[in-house]
């Protein structure tokens, strides 16, 4: 329970701090995207499951202030947050090298799903501009914002851990 | 045997294949649904509205403050320069507005002489504060603060500054998503304010950093629009008023058709720095039906 609300209240202060306090730090224009990096880091760190209903409800936000039609977002990230869960046997929070790794890689493919799903059948098919202009750039402030955002959600990850054992050992 | 079935003692959870199933086939019809009607509009947005609109609201007041006593530092000696500059200024306008104040009596005269109604009464408007940017880098939609408990409904006009910004798509009780015309999503038909031809104004990424939008199929058989003209909304658009400043023409090419034109418009409205914008809340369709 403890677990849920602090999930939710860490999922509404990142969304609320993307669209508000980061549009004031874009770099030419472009604002990083937080909810990738929450969706694959619990994704990574909790598995499957929670990855995936984290980046449900992560889309679901953007779809309901932003999008022009509900679910897609939402589909994105829960299939980005579902394949960072398949990583999990192989995470260990001390390394930082696979968790990088597979935010930008889960950056990169959202931009570039986002952008056939919602450009190119616009026909709007100037790939490499698009990629260099927006997906590139993303993607790499992303990878900047994660090494400050990541330890935050590891470390909130593993308070609710220890919170959780704690429990459990108590009602044994 | 499944994983499905429930065995005794153990908690039953869903396996996360399943529900990622489950919950893809909701999205999708979902999806399906909203493409076409907004049913789930209003609850959704009543939710978010009560939960995270009041988070944005703190954020973007907090923001506004802070950036404001930083600009009133740099901006002391900047203004008060202006202030002088200001001041002499409205003794010229001053003058002007008398006369204008005169052409006006006449003009007024004049129309009783030949029975004209007023074409373009003042529109109501109601002031709102941005206080959300879009999440994401493709589309320009922000949010504003105000929603359906201020009178306001989606298809209103949105301008700032006098100029057009773009139209509200979705509201919440207490705030409204502003798709605004430079979004690779919008477009909107305008005219040339001098010649009257119709034009399409289409928002285009790739044009949002050097801040122009394109426009399209301006038919100018005369060959008469050039740099520099004035464009407003057209009176045949059935979601934007007529006559909203849209922009000043930068650029005009005659298409490989050789019927149609197309070129750039530098909008009226700086989209990069805007905080306040003005809602008009009569919506096209009523204004018509008056």
């Amino acid at each position: 329970m403890l677990r849920k609300i602090v999930v939710t209240v860490f999922i509404i202060i990142c969304f609320v701090l993307q669209c508000s306090v980061f549009d004031s730090l874009a770099f030419a224009g472009i604002i990083p995207n937080l909810m990738i990096i929450l969706t694959s880091a619990f994704g990574f760190m909790r598995g499957e499951r929670e990855g995936l209903i984290i980046g449900f409800f992560c889309g679901l936000l953007s779809d309901i202030f932003f999008g022009s039609f509900l679910g897609f977002y939402a589909l994105v990230l829960m299939y980005i947050g579902y394949i960072n869960g398949k990583f999990c046997k192989i995470f260990y929070p001390e390394d930082i090298k696979l968790p990088l790794a597979l935010i930008i890689v889960s950056d990169l493919s959202y931009g570039i799903i986002c952008y056939v799903l919602t450009f190119m059948l616009r026909t709007r098919f100037q790939f490499t501009y698009y990629f260099t202009h927006i997906i590139l750039p993303e993607a790499l402030y992303t990878i900047v914002v994660t090494l400050f955002l990541y330890p935050v959600a590891l470390k909130v990850n593993k308070k609710l851990e220890a919170w959780e054992k704690r429990r459990a050992k108590k009602f044994v | 045997m499944s994983p499905v079935i429930k065995r005794k003692g153990e908690k039953f959870t869903l396996p996360s294949k399943y529900l990622l199933f489950i919950l893809t086939v909701l999205c999708t019809v979902v999806m399906l649904v909203t493409f076409g009607t907004d049913v789930f509009d209003r609850p959704l947005n009543t939710v978010v509205g009560y939960v995270v609109v009041p988070f944005q609201q703190g954020i973007a007041k907090l923001g506004g403050w802070l950036s404001n006593r930083s600009e009133e530092l740099v901006q002391i000696r900047i203004l008060l320069d202006e202030n002088m500059r200001l001041k002499e200024e409205i003794a010229a306008l001053t003058e002007e507005n008398t006369l204008l104040q005169q052409d006006k009596y006449e003009l007024n005269k004049l129309r009783e002489l030949f029975s004209l109604n007023e074409q373009y009464g003042e529109y109501n408007k109601v002031g709102a504060r941005i206080i959300g940017r879009d999440s994401g880098n493709w589309y320009s939609v922000f949010i504003i603060d105000k929603g359906e408990e201020d009178g306001l409904a989606a298809d209103m006009n949105v301008i700032a500054g006098g100029g057009l910004v773009g139209r509200i798509t979705s509201v919440g009780p207490n705030w409204a998503r502003v798709t605004s015309i430079i979004s690779d999503n919008s477009k909107v038909s305008g005219m040339t304010l001098s010649t009257e031809d119709n034009m399409i104004i289409s928002g285009d990424l790739k044009l949002m950093s050097s801040g122009c939008i394109p426009f399209g199929q301006l038919l100018d058989a005369q060959n008469k629009v050039k740099e520099g003209d004035k464009v407003v909304t057209s009176d045949i658009s059935d979601k934007f008023l007529p006559n909203i400043l849209i922009g000043y023409i930068s650029s005009i090419n005659m298409d490989a058709n050789n019927l149609t034109k197309s070129g750039q418009i530098v909008p009226a409205v700086d989209f990069e720095h805007l905080g306040e914008v003005l809602v008009i809340t009569d919506m096209k369709q009523a204004v018509e039906e008056n």
